[in-house]
């Protein structure tokens, strides 16, 4: 009960942010706070795979590139009919657009999902730093790949996908992936993760089935990853596959390690941060990746741990600190 | 056939300078188990330092032999230094934290780099001045290497040469091979091992100088991002002969050049960046170790 309340009162603010906010900041600012969105997804998403299981995937940029093309190309040849299907039958837009667009970023959250049960299979076999490898060899393969095939663009780029993703559906999949990894990290199947993260052999032995937590992991990340890039398609409604190269998937991880392994709310906070901090730093053009690089490794040197560590903000942590601030009574 | 061999030698040609700037990988995974994202970059700067030190020599006019060599050394030793500087300014000190937070500030240097490149020479290409004429000589059977093709080929065989002898034959290559078995036992049998963490870094360093300047004495088109893609497919190179083994760095590096130069010869130029990646995941998967890994049990 109380749960289903939350959720309409998100629901409910999601739909007056995204017909307030329009008028209240310029089309660039509104732009990045849907970018931060994503890249929240993103960030969320990666950390289920390298936070919570402690495995290593520099390839998410392939999985969001697969969700981005996949749930575009849903779009653009049946998706569009339906939308038009069902206005014809007196449904409203807005419902049209946004039942198509959640047809299609499941369907590309599949298709991304499906492709990391393909990666996290050799997960069986490789650990470590060969794992981060494969995964990263597999993100270059898939734009290799769409630079070749001529039905998606190739190197031309995928115009014309229909813009149904508002900051409503953005905030929608935010949340929906907080929400499962939050859900997550306090079940049964969160701790075996966790437990194979700090010590996958001793995590074995108690009896955990390592190979099957770790694939779900990588398939549950993907998929996140998939929704994310259908998103971005539909947002952005233009995709081309220079916008999922390694530096990409390099782009996640700096936010996930930034925000603390494994900690949810650092990555959403890193991941606003790391998002801002780019387009803040334009007034200093040129020197603004100079300094961007120089805070990731300063902060690598002075909190390697991340800025959370594996903490949680929560309501109730923030109201302890504010309690223990109070003065206490002078006899 | 002929073709072929022509493919043949221009493999050969990338494959070199993919070994050398592998051998720098390889080297300073052995004995930090780190990923230097940042080392295709250092052959970035190689290409560049070359580029700066030749137009500066331009008024002596030497002959071209003799300054190849010069800028050659001289760009070698001026990214020995920034090894050296990387090294000690953003690796050593993470070296006590998590790998993961020592990989991001590998991949943040990267960065700094790429863009510190940019914002220092431009994000235009540069062309780097022809100290060598080109030329060309027959080989017989419709094959032929162009001279600069042989100072690749010829220069990277002398400097892995004096690369296995500083490995195999010195004190330092000794207390190399120690450390990169373990650093405790290393450090408990007095070998300083910062010390040596810095010098295999320099030596990385100057190797992938020298392949940047290689290259950009028979391709003189280099710009700050040229390092993004030689890097990894180098690094891919050097997993693909066994990470921390050097001469499976070296066989690598030629296996990658010569897989593909042949698809671009045979296939589709734009397949090329898909090759080194296909490779690579065909080798983890059946041999993880590399060609010339040794598979090691895992310890529990």
């Amino acid at each position: 009960m109380k749960r289903a309340l939350v959720v309409l009162v998100a629901l409910g603010l999601l739909t007056a942010l995204q017909f307030e906010l329009p008028h209240v900041l310029n089309p660039y600012l509104f732009q990045i706070v849907v970018l931060c969105g994503i890249n929240i997804i993103l960030a969320v998403s990666l950390n289920l795979i390298n936070g919570f299981t402690g495995q290593f995937s520099i390839g998410h940029a392939g999985f969001m590139a697969l969700g981005a093309y996949g749930s575009a190309m849903f779009s653009l040849h049946v998706g569009g009919g339906w939308v038009a299907a069902m206005s014809a039958a007196g449904i409203a837009a807005p419902i049209a657009q946004g039942a198509a667009l959640v047809v299609a970023l499941v369907l590309g959250g599949l298709l991304a999902a499906a492709a990391g049960y393909l990666v996290g299979l050799p997960s069986l076999r490789l650990r470590g730093d060969y794992l981060a490898i494969v995964t990263l060899g597999f993100g270059e393969i898939i734009r290799v790949l769409i630079l070749n095939v001529d039905a998606v663009g190739a190197a031309r780029g995928l115009p014309g996908i229909p813009p149904w993703a508002n900051l409503f559906w953005v905030g929608v999949g935010v949340l929906s992936v907080i929400a499962v990894s939050r859900n997550l990290a306090h079940s049964t199947h969160g701790r075996a993760l966790f437990a194979i993260r700090d010590d996958e052999v001793a995590a074995e032995a108690l009896g955990v089935n390592t190979t099957a937590y770790k694939v779900m992991a990588f398939v549950l990340g993907s998929f996140f990853a998939g929704v994310a890039g259908g998103l971005f398609a539909h947002f952005l409604s233009y995709l081309n596959p220079n916008s999922f190269t390694f530096i990409r998937s390099i782009e996640v991880i700096a936010m996930v390690v930034l925000g603390g392994l494994g900690s949810v709310s650092g990555s959403v906070l890193a991941a606003i941060v790391l998002t801002v901090l780019p387009e803040a730093l334009r007034p200093v053009r040129d020197y603004r990746m100079v300094i961007y690089a120089l805070m990731l490794i300063g902060l690598m040197i002075t909190r390697p741990q991340g800025l959370f560590g594996s903490r949680e903000i929560s309501l109730s942590w923030l109201l302890g600190r504010f309690r223990r601030r109070e003065p206490r009574p002078t006899p | 056939m002929s073709e072929f061999l022509q493919q043949l030698v221009n493999g050969i040609t990338w494959g070199s300078v993919y070994a050398l700037i592998a051998l720098g990988y390889t080297m300073v995974y052995g004995i930090l188990r780190l990923i230097n994202f940042a080392h295709g970059d250092v052959y970035m700067l190689g290409a560049f330092g070359g580029y700066f030190l030749a137009r500066a020599l331009a008024p002596a006019a030497m002959p071209g032999g003799a300054m190849a060599i010069v800028v050659l050394l001289g760009s070698m030793v001026a990214c020995g230094a920034v090894g050296f500087l990387i090294e000690r300014l953003a690796y050593r000190p993470v070296r006590r934290s998590s790998r993961l937070a020592a990989l991001i500030t590998a991949i943040g240097v990267s960065l700094l780099l790429e863009n510190g490149g940019i914002l220092l020479f431009g994000a235009d290409p540069k062309f780097f001045p022809q100290i060598i004429p080109a030329r060309q000589y027959q080989l017989g059977a419709g094959v032929s290497v162009s001279n600069q093709q042989l100072i690749v080929i010829l220069v990277s065989i002398a400097l892995m040469l004096g690369l296995r002898f500083i490995v195999l034959h010195t004190r330092v290559g000794k207390a190399m091979r120690a450390v990169s078995h373990s650093h405790t036992a290393a450090a408990l049998m007095g070998i300083s091992v910062d010390r040596i963490i810095t010098f295999t870094f320099v030596l990385g360093s100057a190797l992938a100088a020298a392949a940047g300047v290689l290259v950009a004495l028979q391709n003189p088109k280099i710009d700050p991002l040229m390092g993004i893609m030689p890097g990894l497919k180098a690094f891919v190179a050097a997993v693909l002969g066994g990470i921390g083994n050097i001469p499976g760095a070296v066989l690598g590096g030629l296996v990658m050049g010569i897989a593909e130069v042949m698809v671009v010869g045979y296939l589709s130029p734009t397949w090329r960046d898909a090759i080194a990646f296909v490779l690579l995941i065909a080798i983890l998967l059946f041999r993880p170790a590399g060609i010339l890994g040794k598979n090691t049990a895992e310890k529990v």
